[in-house]
């Protein structure tokens, strides 16, 4: 298939692991332990996965699933307001469907769905705002979620809705910002990230100059990449290159997507309809200082926290859990105590099992060969 | 050999009643004659049979009769809640025929009748109705089965969707085949009939959500024909299933927890079609789990390989079969893919549906 396997190919694939096996010679801190590199975006521990790229790299690569699946990071709390949204009488309530099974408190929108919620699964927030079109006895609440990536096409629907004046229609406001979040990251105690596999899509957004703290303040390198299995193991050579040669860069691998300085249209819809929240609160990490956005108040006729009354209760992360750690790389998902047992895909506590770019799913689902082999690794030293 | 079941004797032939409204009515499911005149129209003018024709509450089949066909009966039942009733390839008729055929034959059962019940919501336009019934009466002559019983209800809107049906499958088994999932071994080669994913692809496109232009069509068909002549090319065939819901990847599973064995896919030799794999890259979903109607995986022993893949692309149905992969000794109970990159990952049994109502 053109366009894709063209990033598919194993014969590329086999020269850049000869390239990546003696750079991992040249790094200091490999004699002593793995380098650890953070991939930020959830797409890119899908991709590392469903290609079996973790199986192709050394082992004095480790890599750390990081943040980056909104549908991962979203507190208890924001699920319970969703089903209490998604049961009001008279609402149709709208969501990307890998949201649908994300645990609450009480239940999931899936369980509120089965019990007679009017959930509908939708691929856009455009379509979301033609159910309200078509259902005007009706109002239709838009669950948005993600982060810069997907707040482009919320915004331009809530403008959208604003020029046909169509007012049965609103938004529940979840979208997150990726920077303030790799902030909290680096200042979390323990932090033992060598390097970083940047977001290529939030990227083709802001572009790649909000990340230069990352290099000149924390000196980590970065290399934001593209979503193909060669663009990812291209990006882990770049920041392997850069650690063996000394260098903390913000490099751009995905350059036939990203531009420097990101994309004007897209940040100006998003600038005129969202502002930043004082904070929000993320499922594992805690509550992180200007890591959300809300509508802004000239479009607080939009805003579902302010049209219908929602409880936005705090709920706390399940105490079993251990979502955080993993988030943060202090321990592989299959460390966590409920992994596998009180938490599996099926029945999953903690929202990385729930997302095919949660972390724990990805392994639940197809990291079996790795663990097998780290295991017996570790008995082998042992 | 034919195969009929007991016509009772009787002198003449009923004149059979018709129905001159457009769309079905609750006074259609009351019993009565409206009931009466709906089943004729629709069912018994369309699968056109004596057994069926003389509305009794049972067909009856006479053992030797059926013993001539082998040593043990298959019997199975499926339900089909499609939607939309008619898509590219075909309509929830042909799938409720062909599938149960399907589910007789891998079994290794020579399909021979089978029953239809119709669950029809209120409303539903009488054409359609009619339409499905003749694709299922094409479907079941084409195979060589006959529907010989049968049931209808009407229910009131909403409290089913247009149109759901079930059938039940009779069929017996040769003697001396001996398939399941259990059966398979180290060493085995396992096979499809040919390119996967069409019609969980094509369901998914004519539903219409996507607004995406594909020529895909549903690969819905009756294989009993196909897997007849590979178990005369490879009578040691260990197990064979239909990869229906949750596609290839389900199978695969079940074979190899039920041996207790590993199961190593090889993902470029898995066949399917360009269009059916963008089709997958743009929705993001997996094409070994998208449903098949018409694709079957095999597992044979190493020896009989070549026969096995040879009787396939022999028969029109399996042009396109392929040695997918083989059975290991390594992970028991494990599906592991060498991915076209040069990795592995494990192929895990899916959580819920990719997508619902396919079939």
């Amino acid at each position: 298939m053109k366009y894709v396997d063209e990033f598919r190919d194993p014969e590329k694939a086999r020269a850049l692991l000869r390239e990546i096996d003696r750079l991992v010679a040249r790094i200091d801190i490999c004699r002593r332990r793995p380098v650890s590199l953070m991939e930020v975006c959830g797409g890119h521990t899908h991709a590392i996965f469903k290609f079996g790229i973790e199986t192709m790299l050394p082992d004095a690569i480790e890599l750390v699933h990081g943040p980056g699946c909104p549908v991962c990071v979203l507190p208890m709390g924001r699920v319970d307001d969703c089903v209490a949204l998604a049961e009001m009488p008279g609402v149709i309530f709208t969501t990307f469907g890998d949201a649908m099974r994300v645990p609450g408190s009480r239940k999931s929108l899936m369980q509120a769905k089965g019990d007679g919620a009017d959930v509908r699964m939708v691929y856009s927030p455009l379509d979301a705002l033609a159910l309200a079109r078509k259902h005007p006895d009706h109002e239709v609440v838009f669950f948005g979620l993600g982060f810069e990536t997907t707040m482009p096409s919320t915004a331009l629907t809530i403008l959208q809705a604003e020029k046909e004046d169509i007012e049965n229609f609103s938004l529940f406001c979840n979208h997150i910002t990726i920077i303030p979040t790799i902030k909290a990251i680096l200042d979390s105690p323990g932090m033992a990230l060598d390097g970083f596999i940047g977001p290529g899509h939030v990227s083709m957004v802001i572009g790649t100059r909000p990340y230069r703290f990352i290099a000149d303040d924390y000196r980590r390198p970065m290399t934001i990449s593209g979503f193909e299995p060669l663009d990812v193991l291209q990006s882990t050579w770049m920041v392997l290159k850069q650690i063996a040669e000394g260098r903390c860069e913000i490099e751009n691998q995905y350059n036939r997507v990203v531009p420097e300085n990101g994309n004007r249209a897209a940040l100006s819809a998003v600038t005129r309809v969202f502002e930043l929240r004082e904070f929000f609160e993320w499922r594992g990490l805690g509550s992180i200082d200007h890591s959300g956005v809300r509508l802004r108040e000239s479009y607080a006729h939009y805003d579902a926290e302010k049209k219908f009354s929602v409880p936005a209760l705090r709920i706390a992360d399940p105490t079993s859990c251990q979502c955080g750690e993993v988030l943060k790389g202090a321990i592989k998902p299959w460390e966590c105590k409920v992994f596998g047992k009180a938490c599996t895909p099926e029945t999953p506590l903690g929202a990385l099992m729930v997302s095919s770019e949660g972390a724990c799913a990805a392994y639940h689902q197809f990291g079996a060969i790795r663990r097998q082999h780290d295991k017996a690794t570790r008995d082998d030293a042992a | 050999m034919t195969k009929t079941a007991d016509a009772p004797d009787r002198p003449t032939r009923r004149r059979r009643g018709t129905v001159h409204v457009p769309t079905v009515t609750l006074a259609h499911g009351g019993g009565g004659s409206a009931m009466r005149n709906l089943v004729d129209d629709v069912f018994v003018s369309a699968f056109d049979n004596p057994a069926l024709d003389a509305l009794d509450d049972q067909a009856r089949f006479g053992l030797t009769d059926l013993g001539r066909f082998g040593d043990r009966l298959a019997f199975t039942t499926d339900s089909f809640v499609v939607d939309p009733l008619i898509f590219p390839g075909g309509d929830i008729g042909k799938l409720a025929v062909c599938g149960t055929i399907n589910d007789l034959a891998v079994g290794g059962a020579t399909p021979l009748y089978l029953s239809c019940s119709a669950i029809i919501e209120e409303g539903l336009e009488m054409d359609t109705l009619r339409a499905v019934a003749r694709s299922m009466a094409e479907a079941a002559a084409g195979a060589g089965v006959q529907i010989v019983t049968g049931d209808t209800k009407v229910v009131q809107k909403g409290t089913c969707d247009k149109l759901f049906l079930n059938t039940t499958g009779l069929g017996v088994i040769g003697a001396g085949i001996d398939l399941g999932a259990h059966r398979c071994r180290p060493g085995d080669a396992v096979l499809v009939n040919g390119l996967l994913g069409e019609h969980g692809a094509a369901i998914l496109n004519a539903r219409g959500d996507m607004a995406l232009s594909t020529e895909i069509e549903s690969d819905c068909a009756a294989l009993h024909g196909l897997i007849a002549a590979l178990l005369d090319a490879a009578p040691g065939t260990r197990f064979i299933r239909d990869a229906t819901r949750g596609g290839i990847a389900t199978v695969l599973n079940e074979a190899a927890e039920a041996s207790q064995v590993g199961i190593q896919v090889t993902e470029t030799a898995t066949p399917m079609r360009d269009d059916v794999k963008a089709f997958c890259e743009i929705l993001g979903l997996d094409p070994l789990y998208l449903a098949n109607e018409g694709k079957v995986v095999f597992v044979v022993p190493e020896p009989e390989r070549e026969a096995a893949l040879g009787a396939l692309r022999a028969h029109p149905l399996g042009r396109e079969a392929a040695v997918i992969g083989r059975v290991t000794d390594g992970m028991a109970g494990r599906v592991v893919m060498d991915t076209v990159f040069g990795g592995q990952r494990i192929v895990d049994m899916l959580v819920g549906d990719q997508l619902p109502r396919i079939c």
